[in-house]
């Protein structure tokens, strides 16, 4: 038997059905259904277990705001667990497996819970849990984390796409019922530029689920026409399948639209969906409002649900859960829903309402005055016990009831900025208050206002008020024809008497639980909220939070007001984390920049290191080479002993200018740079303005009112971003300008004793290199092969060495003519690995030294700092803290047995003295094995380290088990004197 | 004079020999060499005669806050208070920064940026959907020539709109791989 | 957040980086004979207000201009946003 319980009518596609699996047995449904109502429509009420307890459960509602019926739909890597099926679209072959229950949905093992309940009230982990400590990572948490949690996730990973963007607007519509429609309409003929975002896949709101009428149409037929005038506008985008889930500053909202979830699979190159940040100047919430239930005892049963909820699959799906139902009701609009399906033909048992003066009803019967005081039926409902006005009680059978507490606004988007709503009491529930975000107005049943009339009306209103804040004149609109009923509720929120109660069924939480966190004294909202999780669930409470608090009131002697609500979060409505990645993530996480050298370097079968953004060449494995040390060796050795290049493109390069650039250099560097002649380079020491050491470069001058400054890879950016500040906050008269260059020049250094010899033949003759023309720490123009270029004589390595500039579209030639003249030398090309050792060899400072705690005098740089001069950092650095008599100072190390290793990290205490914090005398920086030495060797720093060479000292890392000795030596383990450099 | 070593032969920034060109949908994507850039930035007392002596050469007038101008040989946008972006071709106009300080000695302080930006040009209908999903810039209201530094995908791009059916990205040249892979999946992601 | 740059017009946050506290404009006088108090002070003493605050912002995704931009820090309401360059000529940086 196939769809036994779709109703004639509705918005479903009857021409075109669809095939789908559920728990591996096949159903169909149609085009336009949700999973829910297709499994209602072939009589399936059952589709889920509740989290605690495991009771059997289905829908609740017929939207977002589903506790129950949630799934893991899709198999595979696309397996997405906690899907609402009352928001999952049909497509054809869709998977879905109902999740929480073991071995199958209708016979669970862990039921037995629900036998326990009595030992899994509120508190029950705090007060079980909570001894002895060691057990909860052991014993405790493995066995909840096995019994609870929802669905399971898919192990690989997702192999979808997600998207990100931005889009402007004057007006954000969020949700498209009368309210937002009439509103998008007004906006739009005002010439607004306007965005309808809605989370349905159908605009129209609640008005494809009513039998109402709009201007002498259906409901739906009005909306379907309204939302065609809007797509015909070119100012109105229309976005369904659009969920806004938060509103922040400044009229920005997050908003994910759904692009492919309604399809097996994204069409190829497009995203699954797309978290868009949309700017608004103005915005009307008219999101509409949830329907609350009442709290009765067993009302969890699969076939109890929202009134609404029934209305909802009754028109618009044209599905009922059961061919007999029953009503269970406050408030009038309950009775609608009683007549609405009467009509579809489904027989209805009695509409059960708690008032005395209930309306009634020619066809069927309203016990007046009446309350459900129980309910029947295994794994789904079959009779429902009744408690009547005069005290008696009566059984009805039906296999539906539907609950009408009244109808909660959806506030949230309005409280997202922490403004709190406020109760209106002609409605029993929290509308919007004052200060809501930036620029937005409520409308329709968000705001309160919960007729259709009402909705149309306010629609018009707000959006007039948006459009008067944007400076535009309102059109005349009519306000179309429309039902104006008045909200009759009295406020009833749970049967006195219930023990099983439920309030928030995806979490197990009942009204007996908020009595019992009263009782123990969780009196805040937000207490009762953590200590019973009432509200904690992937709903987020929707159906639940206004019954607990309710609850709670009563408790309390407060009016509901007074408890108030919890605070309101983003997201409305649960988002995949893919979602906020985006387009960011696997190999996309973020840009890669690659340096000149770098098809070259491929081809040489270099390896790779990420280095911020950058991909540099960490060496260069010749054939015959099995670990990184023998190339790294070779590399070092080869160019001491000859030549070697390396690409340095990576360091920041700043182009400074102006009639006062050597002043403001004197302000950035702590050691002077007035009297730099041009054509030559100094190093300079940056400083923060607390003292510490900044960042170190060089900077060359190419003419009186120009320099070219380099910077470390890591921190060009902040150093950049500092100089700035020093420019345009401190010293903004100064006649300076700055920019980047780092990416224009492909920069290579050539290094070793046949670094100019190599140079010679690639450089034009015209161009004079040698030793007298060009001595060390000269910069100059040059040209290669007709291309122009700078050549810098400069040294990290303490080689005689050189670096060589060209524009970057010339780098890759380039490397390969330093490579092709450099082989007569037998000239290598070397990686960070070999660029690190030879530092280390030298004593350079880098990025270890640099760390954000070391002074100019820790750095045995003291007297850099200029005290005749007014830079940043020189004032602090001259602290007393700074400078004291064992301040740490940089030096060398080398193991006492040299087949020790020196690790980084280690810490160093003198010999005989305790081992501990406070008897600590420096540590080391920077280690690696010296191939021109033969044994390890180190740099860091040492409690009056310059005067302790010779001095035999211990080295210790508990971490990793290091405990020998080492000498502290110089830092310059290779020509100490620096005479290569000036050859 | 001969010369026996590999000959300087440049590299596009995607690093072929010839420049990319990608098509999808309505949308064609031109990785574009031929452009020689300069910044100019007047000099603190000499912004007006600077400005004038850049409007000449260029022969137009200077834009504003996010906007540029073109005309013949050039194209120029505003990068800051007092500070130009000027573009020519390459072919003709390598030495454009070298020209510049000469038009405007001593006004202002000019660098060549040729080879320190990537160049992508975009043409075709339905532009304004790619750029969507690439960078918060309002290109929907912008008007013609309108010309703003901007974020796509943690790149610092400046993205110049000629119309709603021509713009140009000059992103970091080293990152060019990766903001042509940007680019190109917002275009199939839009189309 | 959308900062409103005084040459640009609106711009979301997300193109700025933070810095702080405005005051860090007025760099004291470094021959001072408390210099190194006063620039304790200036280091280390800053103000981080609940409520209206003078603060720094960069527009490195932009202009690489300096703004102060004086914004509620309990509410995010932005009230005024100038070139710091402007802000540090008036309130005394000029040479």
């Amino acid at each position: 038997m196939t769809q036994k319980n779709r109703l004639f009518g509705g918005c479903v596609d009857r021409a075109q059905p669809m095939s789908f699996r559920f728990d591996g047995r096949t159903y169909q449904g149609y085009a336009g259904d949700t999973l829910a109502s297709a499994l209602l429509a072939n009589g399936v009420r059952l589709m889920g277990r509740s989290c605690k307890y495991h009771r059997p459960r289905g829908p609740l509602t017929a939207g977002s705001a589903e506790p129950n019926a949630i799934v893991e739909l899709r198999e595979g890597a696309r397996k997405e667990p906690n899907t609402r099926a009352t928001t999952a679209e049909l497509f054809e072959g869709l998977v879905a497996k109902s999740q929480n229950r073991w071995p199958s949905l209708a016979f669970d093992a862990m039921a037995v819970n629900d036998r326990l309940s009595s030992f899994f009230a509120a508190g029950f982990y705090y007060k079980t849990f909570m001894w002895p400590a060691a057990f909860w990572e052991k014993v405790y948490e493995p066995i909840i984390r096995k019994a609870a949690g929802l669905g399971s996730l898919a192990t690989d990973a997702d192999p979808d796409c997600y998207d990100k963007g931005f889009l402007h607007c004057d007006l954000l519509v969020i949700g498209s019922g009368p309210a937002g429609l009439m509103a998008a309409l007004t906006a739009a003929r005002a010439g607004a530029e306007v965005i309808v975002a809605d989370e349905d896949f159908m605009l129209g709101g609640r008005l494809n689920a009513e039998v109402l009428s709009i201007a002498d149409q259906g409901a739906a037929d009005w909306a379907a026409a309204t939302v065609g005038a809007l797509a015909a506008m070119p100012n109105v985008r229309l976005m369904s399948r659009t969920t806004v889930i938060g509103a922040f500053d400044h009229g920005i909202y997050g908003a994910v639209e759904r692009v492919s979830d309604h399809l097996a699979q994204p069409a190829a190159g497009k995203p699954r969906q797309i978290l868009w940040r949309i700017y608004s100047r103005q915005s009307i919430l008219a999101a509409g409002a949830t329907e609350r239930p009442i709290a009765f005892e067993e009302n969890d049963r699969p076939g109890i649900m929202l009134a609404s909820a029934l209305r909802d699959y009754a028109n618009r799906w044209a599905v009922t859960p059961s061919q007999r139902l029953a009503v269970f009701t406050n408030n009038d609009d309950g009775h609608r829903t009683a007549a609405d399906l009467y009509a579809k033909g489904v027989k209805i048992a009695a509409v059960v309402d708690v008032r005395p003066d209930a309306p009634t009803h020619p066809d069927y019967e309203v016990l007046k005055g009446a309350h459900v005081i129980g309910t029947m039926g295994r794994l789904g409902l079959t009779f429902v016990e009744v408690r009547l006005a005069d005290g008696s009680n009566r059984t009805l059978e039906c296999g539906a009831l539907g609950v009408s507490g009244g109808w909660n606004p959806n506030v949230h988007l309005a409280s997202h900025q922490r403004g709190r709503p406020i109760w209106a009491e002609d409605i029993a529930a929290f509308v919007p208050g004052d200060a809501l975000p930036q620029g937005m107005h409520a409308a329709g049943a968000a705001a309160g206002v919960l007729s259709t009339h009402g909705a149309l009306t306010s629609g018009v209103a707000a959006a007039a008020k948006a459009l008067d804040a944007l400076g535009l004149n309102a059109p005349n609109l009519t306000v179309p024809e429309a039902e104006d009923a008045p909200v009759n509720v009295t406020p009833f929120w749970h049967v006195a008497g219930a023990k099983r109660a439920w309030l928030d069924q995806q979490n197990d939480v009942t009204a007996k639980d908020v009595k019992l966190a009263h009782q123990e004294n969780f009196r805040s909202v937000e207490h009762l909220k953590r200590y019973t999780t009432l509200g904690m669930a992937t709903d987020q409470g929707k159906t639940s939070n206004m019954g607990g608090l309710a609850i709670m009131a009563e408790l309390a002697g407060k009016p509901i007001p007074e408890v108030g609500t919890t605070i309101f979060r983003p997201p409305y409505t649960p988002t995949a984390i893919g979602a906020f990645a985006g387009r960011s993530r696997d190999e996309d996480f973020r840009p890669v920049r690659k340096t000149p050298s770098h098809t070259w370097a491929e081809e040489q079968g270099a390896v790779f290191v990420e280095v911020g953004m950058w991909l540099r060449a960490q060496w260069f494995p010749r054939p015959g080479e099995t670990t990184w040390r023998q190339s790294v060796d070779r590399e070092v050795l080869q160019t001491r002993k000859s030549v070697g290049i390396c690409d340095v493109t990576t360091l920041g390069k700043i182009d400074v200018q102006g009639a006062d650039a050597a002043t403001f250099l004197n302000k950035i560097y702590c050691n002077p740079f007035a009297k730099v002649p041009v054509g030559k380079v100094r190093y300079g020491l940056m400083l923060r303005e607390d003292g510490i050491a900044m960042d170190d470069g060089t900077a060359a001058r190419f003419a009186e009112d120009h320099f070219v400054v380099t910077t470390t890879t890591a921190n060009a950016v902040s150093v950049y971003r500092h100089m700035e500040f020093v420019r345009q906050c401190l010293f903004p008269d100064l006649d300076v300008q700055l920019i980047s260059t780092t990416e224009a020049w492909a920069q290579y250094s050539v290094a070793g004793p046949n670094a100019r010899k190599l140079l010679q033949k690639v450089i034009d003759a015209e161009h004079d290199i040698s030793n007298e023309a060009f001595p060390y720490m000269a910069c100059g123009d040059i040209s290669i092969g007709g291309v122009r270029g700078r050549l810098f004589r400069i040294s990290f390595s303490g080689e005689l060495a050189y670096e060589i500039a060209v524009p970057t579209r010339y780098g890759d030639a380039l490397i390969r003519r330093l490579v092709a003249a450099g082989e007569e030398f037998g000239a290598v090309v070397y990686g960070t690995e070999a660029l690190g050792v030879m530092r280390i060899e030298k004593g350079h400072a880098a990025g270890n030294e640099l760390n954000g705690t070391t002074t100019a005098l820790n750095l045995g740089m003291g007297r850099m700092v200029n005290k005749k001069k007014d830079s940043i950092g020189s004032t602090l650095s001259e602290r007393e803290g700074l400078n004291t008599e064992d301040a740490l100072k940089l030096v060398g190390f080398k193991p006492v047995d040299t087949s020790h290793s020196v690790p980084a990290g280690a810490h160093l205490m003198t010999k005989g003295a305790p081992v501990d914090a406070a008897h600590d005398q420096g540590y080391v920086t920077s280690a690696c094995f010296s191939p021109n030495l033969g044994h390890a060797i180190a740099i860091g720093y040492l409690k009056r380290g310059d005067a302790r060479l010779g001095e035999v000292i211990r080295l210790v890392s508990p971490l990793t088990g290091v405990d020998h000795d080492v000498e502290v030596v110089s830092a310059h383990f290779i020509d100490p004197e620096g005479e290569r450099l000036r050859v | 004079m001969s010369d026996p070593l590999p000959q300087m032969i440049p590299l596009t920034a995607l690093g072929g020999r010839e420049a990319r060109t990608d098509t999808h949908g309505p949308v064609t994507l031109t990785e574009v060499t031929n452009t020689a850039i300069a910044s100019f930035a007047a000099r603190r007392g000499a912004e007006a005669p600077a400005a004038k002596a850049l409007s000449a050469v260029t022969a137009l007038q200077l834009p504003g806050p996010g906007a540029s101008a073109r005309g013949g040989a050039f194209t120029v946008f505003w990068i800051g208070p007092d500070q130009w972006m000027v573009m020519a071709p390459h072919d003709t106009h390598e030495l454009l920064a070298h020209d510049l300080t000469a038009a405007a000695p001593g006004q202002a302080s000019v660098t060549e940026q040729n080879d320190a930006w990537c160049r992508f040009d975009l043409r075709g209908e339905g532009l304004i959907a790619v750029f969507e999903r690439l960078c918060p810039i309002n290109l929907r209201a912008a008007a013609p020539g309108h010309a703003t530094r901007t974020s796509i995908d943690h790149l610092g791009c400046f993205v110049l709109m000629e119309t709603q059916s021509q713009i140009t990205v000059l992103g970091p040249r080293s990152s060019a791989g990766s903001l042509h892979h940007a680019l190109l999946t917002a275009m199939r992601s839009a189309h | 957040m959308i900062i409103n740059h005084p040459l640009l017009g609106p711009r979301d946050a997300a193109e700025f980086t933070y810095l702080g506290d405005a005051a860090l404009i007025h760099r004291p006088d470094w021959e001072a004979p408390d210099a190194v108090q006063q620039f304790t002070d200036y280091g280390y003493l800053r103000d981080n207000r609940a409520g209206p605050m003078r603060e720094l912002w960069f527009h490195e995704q932009g202009d690489r201009s300096w703004l102060v931009v004086t914004r509620d820090t309990t509410t995010h309401v932005i009230t005024s946003v100038e070139l710091a360059s402007d802000v540090a000529r008036r309130e005394g940086r000029s040479r």
